[in-house]
């Protein structure tokens, strides 16, 4: 039987339960968000035993030579010792500013207390002093004294509730990471870029694009920010302030919902996207927000010629709960509620 | 290419072009398998990436590379499609598109005809026969 040993304690598993969910049932507390491999919130270091490859995907390779793995995907075959969760590649934080960006959305600068090295474009977990644990990316550029995040209100959101009601400036929290691929790599200054983003998806393409234009990025570069409405847009005058400085830069606010209006596109995104710019071939994609548009333009973008390896994608995962009472019946009826 | 003795005993996954040709074949071919509506309801895995890395597998079996495939492992692993009524004319449209490929990426003629014989001789373990 698949074990781990967690502080001292063994701790059974049951046939195909990931060592995130058999610990969470026995009331260990573990910080976790979206169970799915996603987030990195659960990051935990393994001192003995195998650690299934699945369960360090997307780690970097530092972190993997170490044993750390992600809990919620790592299901053992056999005893796993755990040496602690990623306390030791936290840096606490303090909220410097918390800024309205619209009615949604919530600009929440931090300043880390040590070493924070990431570049434009990656996420972090923020985790509150009670272990609640979320991702948001990085708006901010590495060279700036803060971290930005942009966080859309999530009715019910535990995380963004309290950031939006009850979080001021000076509470610390703790920073996990950096993680991810979103990033802008120097090298083909002259390749075009598309960014695509839902929503808060808008966060890590504007440190992208202002990353891509520092470093002398001189091909065209597409962004297309779309939401349900006009309410869901932000950061508007900024961007085209910023187009009209760079004239390769070209924005496009996209809404589903709503009268046209100027400078806004109405449609839906995958369809603007193909007819502005029907042949991408050749060009690095970026793209970023709500999971379902995400892994959609990834395989119509493939499609339409864009090569695998030049699509950067970061699906905003929400939160899953773990399921209740342990029995693999109970998980399989919430999910199939949901 | 030279035509060294050396060249000639090599296996014909060499003579495609070895690890590099396969990259390059693995995003054109399920490109067209992705596109082509007879088959690409069997393809609805989002996980693309590993979708691509069995792409790449499939044909460094087919073009003679090493490869961890057998015969069992295609019937398992297809086991599930036969169920959804994968057949023969969707057989013969991932061929097509194999063909299509290599001729694409200027593999000769021979060398085409002799992948298209292997992924063939495959027929009966993919449709579990
Ligand atoms: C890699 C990554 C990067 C992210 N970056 C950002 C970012 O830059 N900005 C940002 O605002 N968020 C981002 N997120 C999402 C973020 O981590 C939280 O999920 C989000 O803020 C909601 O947390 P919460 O605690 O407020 O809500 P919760 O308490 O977790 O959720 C409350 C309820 O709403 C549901 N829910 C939550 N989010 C959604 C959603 N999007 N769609 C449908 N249902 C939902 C939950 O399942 C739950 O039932 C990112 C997520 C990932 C995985
Ligand atoms: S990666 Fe494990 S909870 Fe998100």
């Amino acid at each position: 039987m698949a074990r781990v040993k967690h502080e001292g304690q063994w701790y059974g598993l049951d046939e195909g339960e990931s060592v995130l969910d058999g610990l969470l049932r026995r009331g260990v507390e573990v910080p976790h968000s979206c169970r799915a491999g996603a987030c990195q919130s659960c990051l935990m270091r393994a001192e003995r035993g195998e650690v299934p490859a699945r369960a360090q995907v997307g780690l970097k390779e530092t972190l993997k030579a170490r044993g750390y793995f992600l809990a919620c995907a790592c299901q053992p075959e056999g005893e796993l010792e755990v040496a602690g969760a990623g306390a030791d590649l936290r840096v606490p934080a303090r909220i410097t500013s918390l800024e309205r960006l619209s009615d949604s959305v919530l600009c929440v600068r931090l300043r880390p207390e040590g070493d924070f090295e990431y570049r434009a474009g990656q996420y972090v977990s923020v985790l509150r002093t009670d272990g609640l644990a979320r991702s948001y990316s990085l708006a901010s550029l590495p060279h700036e004294d803060t971290l930005a995040l942009h966080v859309r209100r999530v009715p019910g959101g535990r995380m963004s509730g309290w950031l939006f009601e009850e979080a001021r400036p000076g509470d610390v929290l703790e920073l996990q990471g950096p993680a991810g691929e979103c990033f802008y790599v120097p090298g083909r200054p002259e390749q075009s870029l598309l960014l695509v983003g839902t929503g808060t998806g808008l966060a890590p393409l504007y440190g992208i694009i202002r990353d891509a234009l520092e470093r002398g990025h001189t091909g065209p570069i597409w962004l297309f920010h779309g939401a349900v409405d006009v309410s869901g847009l932000y950061l508007v005058e900024e961007l085209r302030a910023l187009q009209s400085r760079h004239p390769q830069l070209q924005y496009r606010p996209c809404v589903s919902k709503g009268q046209a209006r100027v400078g806004v596109t109405v449609g839906a995104l995958d369809a603007i996207i193909k007819e502005v710019c029907p042949r991408p071939a050749g060009w690095r994609g970026y793209l970023c927000g709500s999971p379902d548009l995400v892994l959609s333009l990834r395989k119509k973008l493939f499609l339409a010629g864009l090569s695998l390896k030049e699509i950067h994608a970061d699906a905003f995962l929400p939160s899953t709960p773990p399921p209740q009472g342990g029995a693999g019946v109970m998980a399989s009826a919430s999910d199939a509620s949901r | 290419m030279s035509t060294s003795v050396a060249e000639k005993q090599s296996s014909l996954y060499e003579r495609i072009g070895g690890e590099p040709a396969m990259a390059a074949a693995v995003e054109l071919f399920y490109r067209k398998v992705l596109s082509d509506e007879r088959i690409s309801h069997f393809f609805e895995d989002v996980d693309m990436e590993r979708q691509a890395a069995k792409q790449k597998a499939f044909l460094t079996m087919v073009c003679g590379g090493p490869s961890a495939y057998s015969g069992k492992d295609m019937r398992k692993g297809h086991a599930h499609l036969v169920r959804q009524g994968l057949n023969d004319t969707h057989f013969d449209a991932v061929v097509e598109h194999l063909s299509a490929t290599l001729t694409e990426l200027g593999v000769a003629k021979p060398l085409v005809e002799q992948v298209l014989a292997i992924a063939g001789s495959a027929r009966a373990d993919v449709l579990n026969r």
